[in-house]
């Protein structure tokens, strides 16, 4: 890795980017690879949107329809995998690229190569991990978490699974170290800690998670690859092992990754909110601290998802009062975020209304996962329907939504052109509708008792199975929308001005024009 | 940028980027600990109910007087030609008092096997008060085809026990070992 850590200094400043398709492959230049990651990461949304497509084609009718058991098993299994690792976390790390530099005044990424790296790994990695869809015995179909045993009785998709993870987590350390070492090292002069915008704390934070979780997830399904095929018995009973211990370690990786799935996602809401509200953020250094708390408690909480195996009663007290805590810094934020609003000129453009819906959203998703961490009643809930209304909640109205809204808010800085206005809410009020139509009433379903990862239920679910499928179809449609309006906003569209939006603030709209040059801050800007 | 300034500053990268990658190595060393880790700690707080995998030397030192019931399972891991049972369910026992019990299993196939029973004691801190000075469970056992055999287990149940301990649980899960190795 210290080659990597040698790179080369740019000395043909204002020169554009190479003609061609090898631009691309080769290039080190922030922008270009925060549009390769942003870009991948729409392809990953529209694949795994697909597979959701045909889970819940499945279940729009009790009886088995359209596809076998197992195959239902491979999608819900693959469509998380494919939207956590593949959709969500590529896309911050694509807004991670375009912004930070630029919200620092740096030039570029502090290891340009490396950053090529951490994006070209991922291409590969999908490719692996989707060509097990063709292999005998098929793609994996143990669930996302891969639970050994279940997740040992893979065929031939076994050792790519693994394979494509490692990978995936090279990529993501990589581009975690990266991270880390530009806001580090790359900040203009004047640019304190305290006067980083809360995308690059959250960021800053979130690529420690990453650092101290990813190995622990390498480590644990290397485990599993070397029961399966060198005889070791890290999980298995009978040799001395203990399958538990791999929902330990599973999980001990597992919540920070859902928290490194949210933070950016703060730090976005933490932008726009301000800027559409022409008000600063309300208690700036509590977000930080927030921030840090979240992240520091996401570490001990891990057990809150395996409540029934069988832990004592002092675990389960512990596991139940630590996660309960968390909703006290994430309260926090939400409290600055409607304060920001308050007495606020407030005007509803689309990334401000992304943004709105996604403190209404995720709350409702923080609020049923306060009610997943009471343990008595977890014993119901777990495993149903309410815990996957519970994490669509914060991932898609959440996660998802908070990236939406990013892209709505900096797309005129990338691309020097305003999407059309009213195309992005029509696309907002759709999405918003049918988003709640197809995950609200899993939660009735949940609580009624419905499993989850079962491609068949019994009729009492019917009802609610067939409004949240047609809220599914139409969300996805929705999506399908979405991806017309990015391509008519790179093609073309009004001219956006510098600022882009009245109230807007931060170095990439204060100092620099739309569309941001090739190369920007070679010459490091004044903090004021 | 200046030369001058994007020198010190691959310096400083390269000492940052140093330590990044040595927290990864740290944290990948760290997974592989967890799982000794996880045994230590289960061994010293007994919450997984994870009993001492051979013998243990034991005096006797009978409370007459107080009773503790002692609950005997036996489950197959997978649906196999098996059978597998405990001589009795259930034995009224005395703390410190030296106790024996059979298990029956039974290879129902026509060739060779070799099997191995892995133990849990329920409630989890029941565990370290349960010694055994004999069990079926210490070693691999090997089956003839249609070979059938009554496996002995003496235990004893330790005074110390918690008073608001009333039932012990040991279960027994017997699994059929072809590939799986032994740690
Ligand atoms: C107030 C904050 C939160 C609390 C108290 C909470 C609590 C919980 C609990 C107790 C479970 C386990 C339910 C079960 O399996 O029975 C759970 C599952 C889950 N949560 Fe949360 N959660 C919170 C926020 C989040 C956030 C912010 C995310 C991600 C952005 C998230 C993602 C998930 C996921 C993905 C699962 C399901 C994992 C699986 O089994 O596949 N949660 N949550
Ligand atoms: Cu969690």
């Amino acid at each position: 890795m210290s080659e990597a850590v040698a790179h080369d200094i740019h000395d043909d400043h204002g020169h554009g980017p190479e003609k061609g398709l090898m631009r691309w492959v080769y290039t080190t230049n922030h922008k270009d690879i925060g549009t390769l990651y942003l870009l991948f990461s729409l392809a990953m949304f529209i694949f795994g949107g697909a597979m959701a497509m045909i889970i819940r084609a499945e279940l729009f009718q009790p009886g088995m329809q359209l596809v076998d058991p197992h195959f239902f098993n491979q999608m819900t299994t693959m469509h998380a995998l494919i939207m956590v690792f593949g959709a969500v976390m590529p896309a911050f790390v694509g807004l991670a690229n375009w912004l930070i530099p630029m919200m620092i005044g740096a030039p570029d990424m502090a290891l340009p190569r490396m950053n090529n790296w951490s994006f070209w790994i991922l291409p590969f990695a999908f490719a692996l991990m989707s060509a097990t869809l063709f292999m005998e015995g098929g793609a994996p179909a143990a669930g996302w978490t891969m639970y050994a045993p279940l997740v040992l009785q893979t065929g031939d998709a076994f050792p790519f699974l693994i394979f494509a993870i490692h990978l995936l987590g090279i990529s993501s350390v990589m581009g975690a170290i990266n991270i880390i070492a530009t806001i580090m090292n790359m900040r203009a002069p004047g640019m304190t800690l305290m006067k980083m915008p809360l995308f690059v704390w959250t960021w800053f934070i979130t690529a420690y998670l990453l650092i101290a979780v990813m190995p622990v997830f390498a480590g644990a399904v290397t485990m599993l690859l070397t029961d399966k095929f060198f005889g070791t018995a890290f999980f298995s009973a009978a040799g001395g092992g203990d399958p538990v211990l791999y929902q330990h370690i599973f999980w001990f990786f597992g919540h920070p990754e859902v928290y490194i799935m949210i933070l950016p996602a703060f730090g976005i809401i933490s932008a726009i909110i301000p800027t559409f509200a022409r008000k600063p953020l309300f208690g700036y250094s509590s977000m930080v601290y927030a921030t840090a708390s979240i992240a520091f408690l996401s570490f001990v909480v891990w057990a809150h998802h395996m409540f029934t195996v069988g832990m004592p009663l002092a675990g389960e007290l512990f596991f139940m009062y630590a996660t309960m805590m968390i909703a006290v810094p994430t309260g926090v934020k939400i409290f600055n975020w409607v304060s920001t609003m308050w007495k606020g000129a407030m005007t509803f453009e689309t990334p401000m209304l992304f943004a709105l819906a996604f403190v209404v959203l995720f709350t409702i998703g923080g609020f049923s996962g306060l009610m997943l961490a009471i343990t008595p009643v977890d014993f119901q809930y777990h495993d149903t329907y309410f815990v996957v209304a519970h994490f669509h909640y914060v991932l898609v109205t959440g996660a998802v939504y908070s990236i939406i809204a990013a892209a709505y808010y900096w797309m005129p800085k990338w691309t020097g052109h305003m999407y059309n206005e009213t195309a992005g809410k029509i696309h907002f009020w759709w999405s918003t509708i049918s988003v709640n139509v197809l995950f609200f009433p899993q939660h009735f379903l949940g609580l009624a008792g419905m499993p989850r990862r079962i491609p068949d239920y019994s009729v009492q679910f019917a009802d609610w199975n067939m409004v949240s499928s047609i809220g599914g179809f139409a969300f996805g449609l929705a999506q399908i929308y979405f991806c017309w309006i990015v391509y008519k906003t790179i093609k073309g569209g009004e001219k956006a001005t510098d600022q882009v939006w009245e109230g807007a603030t931060g170095l990439e709209f204060e100092n620099l024009p739309s569309p941001v040059p090739y190369h920007s801050f070679t010459t490091a800007p004044q903090i004021r | 940028m200046e030369p001058e300034s994007s020198r010190a500053e691959r310096k400083s990268n390269k000492r940052l980027v140093t330590m990044l990658v040595a927290m990864v190595f740290f944290m990948s060393g760290f997974s592989f600990a967890l799982v000794p880790l996880y045994d230590i700690f289960c061994e010293i707080t007994g919450l997984n109910g994870k009993t001492a995998d051979g013998p243990v030397a034991v005096k006797q030192n009978i409370d007459p007087d107080r009773t503790v019931k002692v609950q005997f399972i036996a489950n197959m891991n997978s649906a196999e030609s098996w059978k597998f049972k405990p001589d009795v369910f259930e034995m009224e026992v005395h703390p410190g008092k030296l106790e024996e019990t059979l298990f029956y299993a039974e290879n129902m196939a026509d060739v060779n096997k070799v099997a191995r029973a892995v133990p849990s004691v329920v409630p989890g801190q029941a565990a370290r008060y349960f010694h055994k000075t004999e069990c079926f469970c210490f070693s691999e056992q090997a089956f003839e085809p249609r070979e059938g055999k009554n496996m002995p287990l003496r235990f004893m149940v330790d005074p110390e026990l918690p008073e608001k301990i009333k039932t012990i649980s040991l279960s027994y899960t017997f699994f059929e070992l072809d590939r799986v190795a032994v740690k």
